[in-house]
């Protein structure tokens, strides 16, 4: 097993640059995700991990070995695809051995064997004998993640491999992945656009945007302390509500002021700039009905505009002046479109960005459990 | 619907037919029977003249089975060397429909799965050649057989063939409907491209390369101007160019269609056998190409 250590990693395609000057280290055995909106250039990067595109510049090492120039069957990695790549006419176990003796000096019997313990670990024993036609969705994705358990790689790349399943599938899908990774203790990559995909499976996820990295961090780091605007709003769902506000220092105290609020904001020693204007964030979750908030916290005024019942929770949609936010609340409340409400905020979640989009402020100061990340600043 | 309404609406027809028939589909049937006759006419007029003697060709009214029987076909295949022109055919058509797939699914190979300069115009300049069949280049085609002393010989008959713009598109166009993740999935692996052409891409084209042979079969049989003109040796001729060698046989001198027409209905049995063998991937073919 090996770690991949990329190192301003760039791709060009004529005038289009996919992939910008991008670090990113995945350790031994770790589970990588990256995350971000189609055209971010995270499948291209996975692709060029692969070698299955040319690297414009940069440096790529898999283990030891600087690997920028080797063909893709001598890099050690196996790659299972979003639409699983089998071949229609051979039976699960041929798709399994195809590859299997360009790749290495291996005896049928030495293959058999590996195919028959990679169908074992995936359970799959009984779908070597048919087709990919034969087989549903999951099957077939089973089988492509069988077809590279077989190569015993260092490292496993997956690109959107649940993309193409249903909700349901996907989520237990999703459950086996973690499982077989615990199992195997690969170092994998693993591309999504999910976001929901990205938090769950990951030990620590990457959100890419237009190229570049703009966060890598444990999943739980990623919400509570997104570095960018991006990041806040891309994970978490429904996203973070983002306010245009302006900064206002009374001594030692920094609050924001909003057309319709003004709200003091502790720890304002953990402020890193102090621009006049900032986009205020809070996620849906954090804002809550003022008669729920304890103490004597700063409410301010919303209009109700349309409300949608989640199930387990029940999402508004608010006026606050000219923007419009999102506030989760408990379900089954009796709230309706027109109801003014007085919501107050959860003191101990609140962000500000400046108007690149970096953060520079979050509430509760960023404690030890990130030390081992080093976050990738994305340029201004 | 004739079961449906009260007899008052029934047609006459309506009313002659059994409970459940209705009239709109007897007609419907009818029209259709009527169709395939007409289209086959020609075959069975065929097969009942070669069963006739001269005479009786010649008496219009006269479309019953003749009194020749099987004999002008004994006579096609005996006197006239029939079978030796079928054998000729046969060997022209084989090499024609195996080196033009061979050659097709290389160059559809090239064309999809290799980044090369120019590929565009490479393919645009193979398309282009459709614009040039054989009749057209038949005068140089004919000057440079007699250069490389292949004038007279099967290469001759078989090498002009070999080249096909329609079967290269066909390729081309199955190969790009199969997902770039399957050639890529064989890249990571390590497969090369000939392991692939023949492994993955020949199994999964199965039906493609049997729907071409079809087409390219009975093209190749039913050339008649090439090989007329190059050819000079009565041994070496084709089927088709030997059937125009019956009508030099006369009776009283009168053509002998009977013979003749013995000899186009031999003639036509190995296109029909593939046809009728490969008929399901001849129409997928017919499918894509429609698109």
């Amino acid at each position: 097993m090996s770690d991949i250590t990329i190192t301003g990693l760039t791709k060009r395609f004529d005038d289009v640059t996919a992939v910008d000057d991008i670090d990113l280290e995945v350790k031994n055995g770790e589970f990588l995700v990256l995350v971000g909106p189609s055209g971010c250039g995270k499948s291209t990067t996975l692709r060029m991990i692969a070698g299955l595109e040319d690297i414009t510049s940069g440096d790529l090492h898999i283990g030891d070995r600087r690997v920028n120039d080797l063909e893709p069957k001598e890099r050690s990695i196996a790659m299972v695809f979003q639409n699983y790549a089998l071949y229609p006419h051979m039976t699960g176990a041929e798709n399994m051995k195809f590859g299997m003796k360009s790749v290495s000096n291996y005896t049928s019997a030495e293959i058999d064997e590996r195919v028959r313990e990679a169908a074992e670990i995936l359970d799959i024993e009984e779908l070597l004998d048919r087709r990919p036609s034969e087989l549903s969705g999951g099957e077939r994705q089973r089988v492509a993640i069988g077809r590279a358990l077989v190569r015993e790689p260092d490292v496993f790349l997956l690109d959107e491999p649940l993309s193409n399943l249903d909700a349901k599938l996907r989520v237990q899908m999703r459950a086996e992945l973690l499982q077989l990774h615990r199992e195997l203790d690969a170092t994998t990559l693993y591309v999504t656009h999910d976001q929901t995909e990205a938090m769950t499976l990951g030990d620590r996820v990457a959100v890419l945007n237009d190229g570049e990295i703009e966060q890598v961090d444990p999943p739980q780091l990623l919400y509570d302390y997104p570095a960018t605007r991006f990041v806040a709003e891309f994970i978490g769902s429904p996203a973070m509500n983002i306010l245009p506000v302006e900064l206002v220092s009374d001594g030692s105290d920094i609050s924001v002021h909003h057309e319709q609020f003004e709200l003091p904001l502790p720890n304002a020693d953990s402020f890193t700039a102090q621009p006049k204007s900032a986009f205020f964030g809070i996620r849906p979750e954090d804002i809550s009905l003022a008669r729920n908030v304890a103490g004597d916290v700063p409410t301010f005024e919303a209009e109700v505009t349309v409300t949608e019942p989640l199930g387990e929770s029940l999402l508004i949609h608010c006026r606050v002046g000219d923007d419009e936010i999102h506030v989760k609340a408990a379900a089954r409340s009796s709230i309706d479109p027109g109801d003014r409400l007085e919501l107050g905020v959860d003191e101990e979640r609140l962000h500000v960005f400046d108007g690149t989009g970096e953060a520079i402020y979050h509430s509760s100061p960023r404690g030890h459990a990130s030390s081992d990340a080093v976050p990738t600043q994305p340029e201004p | 619907m004739a079961t449906q309404t009260g007899p008052s609406s029934k047609s006459v027809l309506g009313r002659l037919l059994p409970e459940g028939v209705e009239t709109e589909q007897v007609i419907v049937h009818g029209g259709l029977l009527l169709s395939i006759f007409l289209m086959g006419l020609p075959l069975l007029l065929a097969l009942v003249m070669s069963t006739q003697n001269t005479t009786e060709v010649y008496q219009i009214t006269n479309i019953g089975v003749g009194s020749e029987g099987l004999s002008n076909y004994q006579t096609a295949l005996n006197q006239y060397g029939f079978g030796e022109y079928m054998i000729n055919s046969v060997v022209m058509s084989v090499i024609i429909v195996v080196g033009k797939v061979t050659l097709s699914l290389f160059a559809a190979l090239a064309l999809v799965y290799y980044r090369f300069p120019y590929e565009r115009a490479v393919f645009m300049f193979i398309l282009l050649t459709l614009l040039l069949p054989v009749p057209v280049r038949i005068v140089p085609l004919f000057d440079l057989m007699a250069r490389l002393g292949w004038g007279n010989t099967l290469m001759a008959i078989t090498g002009p063939y070999i080249a096909s713009a329609t079967a290269v598109f066909l390729f081309r166009q199955h190969f790009m409907s199969i997902p770039a993740s399957l050639v890529e999935n064989a890249h990571l692996d390590g497969v090369g491209p000939l392991r692939f052409l023949w492994e993955v891409l020949i199994p999964m084209s199965k039906g493609m390369i049997a729907g071409v042979s079809v087409i390219t079969f009975i093209y190749a049989w039913n050339q008649y101007l090439w090989p007329l003109i190059i050819i000079s040796d009565q041994s070496k001729q084709v089927v088709q160019v030997g059937l125009r060698f019956l009508q030099a046989a006369s009776q009283s001198g009168l053509t002998r269609w009977g013979l003749i027409m013995a000899g186009a209905v031999i003639a036509l049995l190995p296109p029909l056998v593939v046809l009728i063998v490969l008929h399901r991937p001849l129409l997928k073919t017919l499918a894509i190409q429609q698109k």
